[in-house]
């Protein structure tokens, strides 16, 4: 199977404190791969590394088999890579529709990412509801879609979810991973950060456990799930 | 006009540029060498703005693009430096002294206006600074880089992971900025008719007080923080007894911080307010 992802002995360090030290991560095209772990893992700082806002001390990234190790965001952005980062990051103060617009503007036409715009606006009708309100003035779930939305804008070929579910009400945090199976089965290879690990692991074909910035564990969701030490230490959600 | 160009810089990258006064002393020395080289008035005033907005992007690209994203203190001691390192340039490569222009004087007169004497170039200064606000408040409501612009003021990180070219939205803010410096040198000189190396430093020093009592980042309280001070500036030399004329910029000023004592984010706050 072709490789969306692959990360080799990834270290990331924050002045003298080496964030993630020697991670390996493999998202095969058309896959879901679980990020998984406790606060403070890791999990966020490799994938801002992997987008090329973070500085890679060692390691490479590899997407869709070029080598992206050091690559500016927009050149990561151009290989077919979007991101819905933690905690939304949404721009409050433009509107729904300028959110999606401004998501357009790097990717194709203007004719093109109008055509996308009013699909996903199709494809999540409350925010063609929203369209002239002001995006800080959703609520947590609309945000989460809106910042879906957004990635898809540029019709990515890798997404990276980072924390989908925080913050959201369960019937929310359903709708949001019903979202995600349907992204995977339109062939979008995802890799999925999470803390919620028994929701991901639903939906993941593979999951790597990250415990002080180290792998602690991979494997499939069901050899994961069989491992109760690694279960009530870090699986815990 | 000042107070805006440091807003819209300000506003997206979250730097107080205290070199602005020396990209517009840069464009009063492109008025004084497009005049001295038998330049029209007009041209020479292009050139002159012109000249302004290539120090801007150069200043942008050179000095500031590298300290992207540093604090609040790096920043305002990196402008400053590159403020220091232009006078210095200003002093010995064109003169310590005020060089001479000469505008038309139609320029530079004054006209009646319903029994009041008013000078030309403060109406222009005026009428300028209003449709200059105008005008930018459409670009950001109303174009894409517009909408950059606004976007990148509220999470510069969150633009770049979206492909946008946010170097470019940031070289288009100092470009905005060099404009109206430019603008502002062109009036500047026409009222006084000389540049020197130090014409830009009280001049945008004030601007900052303007910015700040108008509301740090907040493009419309800018122009307002201005035309409050310089209204009291007025009020202040015209009502003041001759015995307290000598500390008129320290009541002025005093004026300033009362405001700010109970608006302490200024006039017309921006939406995301941070203090400097």
């Amino acid at each position: 199977m072709d490789t969306a992802l692959s990360i080799s002995g990834l270290t990331v360090r924050y002045g003298a404190i080496e964030a993630v030290q020697s991670i390996d991560l493999t998202v095969t095209e058309g896959g879901i791969t679980a990020l998984l772990g406790a606060n403070g893992a890791g999990k966020t700082t490799t994938c801002m590394a992997i987008t090329g806002t973070l500085g890679i001390t060692a390691g490479t990234v590899s997407i869709f088999n070029h080598d992206m190790t050091g690559a500016t965001p927009d050149k990561i952005i151009r290989a077919g890579v979007a991101i819905s980062p933690e905690g939304r990051r949404i721009f409050a103060s433009l509107t729904v529709e300028e959110n999606l617009v401004l998501a357009g503007s790097a990717a194709g036409t203007q004719e093109t990412a109008k055509q996308r715009r009013l699909a996903l606006m199709d494809r999540f009708p409350i925010l063609g509801e929203r369209r002239r309100q002001l995006a800080g003035l959703l609520s947590g779930g609309e945000q989460q879609m809106l910042a879906v939305a957004r990635a898809l804008m540029s019709e990515p070929r890798l997404l990276l979810m980072d924390e989908p579910s925080l913050g959201l009400a369960p019937q929310m945090v359903d709708q949001i991973f019903t979202i995600i199976e349907e992204l995977r089965n339109e062939g979008i290879s995802i890799l999925l950060v999470e803390q919620n690990a028994t929701l991901a692991l639903e939906v993941a074909d593979h999951a790597v456990v990250l415990a002080n910035g180290s792998v602690a564990a991979a494997g499939s969701p069901l050899e994961l799930a069989d491992n109760p030490a690694l279960k009530s230490a870090y699986l815990a959600a | 006009m000042l107070a805006l160009g440091l807003a819209i810089v300000f506003s997206i990258v979250r730097l107080i540029n205290f070199a602005h006064g020396e990209i517009m002393t840069f464009g009063g020395y492109g008025v004084f060498l497009a005049m001295s080289l038998g330049y029209p008035p007009v041209a020479a005033l292009m050139i002159g703005i012109g000249a302004s907005v290539v120090m801007a992007l150069a200043m942008e690209r050179s000095a500031f693009r590298a300290m992207r994203g540093a604090d609040v203190v790096s920043l305002l001691i990196t402008s400053f430096a590159v403020s220091e390192i232009l006078k210095v340039f200003f002093q010995n490569g064109i003169s310590p002294r005020p060089v001479p222009i000469s505008f038309p004087a139609s320029w530079t007169g004054t006209y009646q206006l319903g029994g009041l004497t008013v000078g030309v170039v403060p109406t222009v200064s005026i009428l300028v600074t209003i449709t200059a606000l105008t005008v930018l408040t459409l670009i950001l409501r109303r174009t894409a880089t517009g909408m950059a612009m606004r976007a990148a003021a509220e999470d510069f990180e969150m633009l770049q992971l979206l492909g946008v070219k946010a170097n470019r939205v940031v070289a288009v803010a100092f470009a905005l900025s060099g404009l109206l410096a430019g603008a502002a040198a062109v009036l500047w000189t026409a009222q006084r008719g000389s540049v020197d190396p130090m014409m830009g430093f009280f001049p945008v020093l004030k601007a900052f007080i303007a910015s700040v009592l108008g509301g740090l980042g907040s493009l419309g309280g800018a122009v307002l923080g201005g035309f409050v001070i310089g209204a009291i500036e007025v009020m202040a030399q015209a009502f003041l007894p001759d015995f307290l004329a000598p500390y008129r910029d320290a009541i002025v000023l005093s004026s300033v911080i009362a405001v700010l004592l109970i608006r302490p984010d200024g006039l017309l706050p921006a939406n995301s307010g941070s203090r400097s």
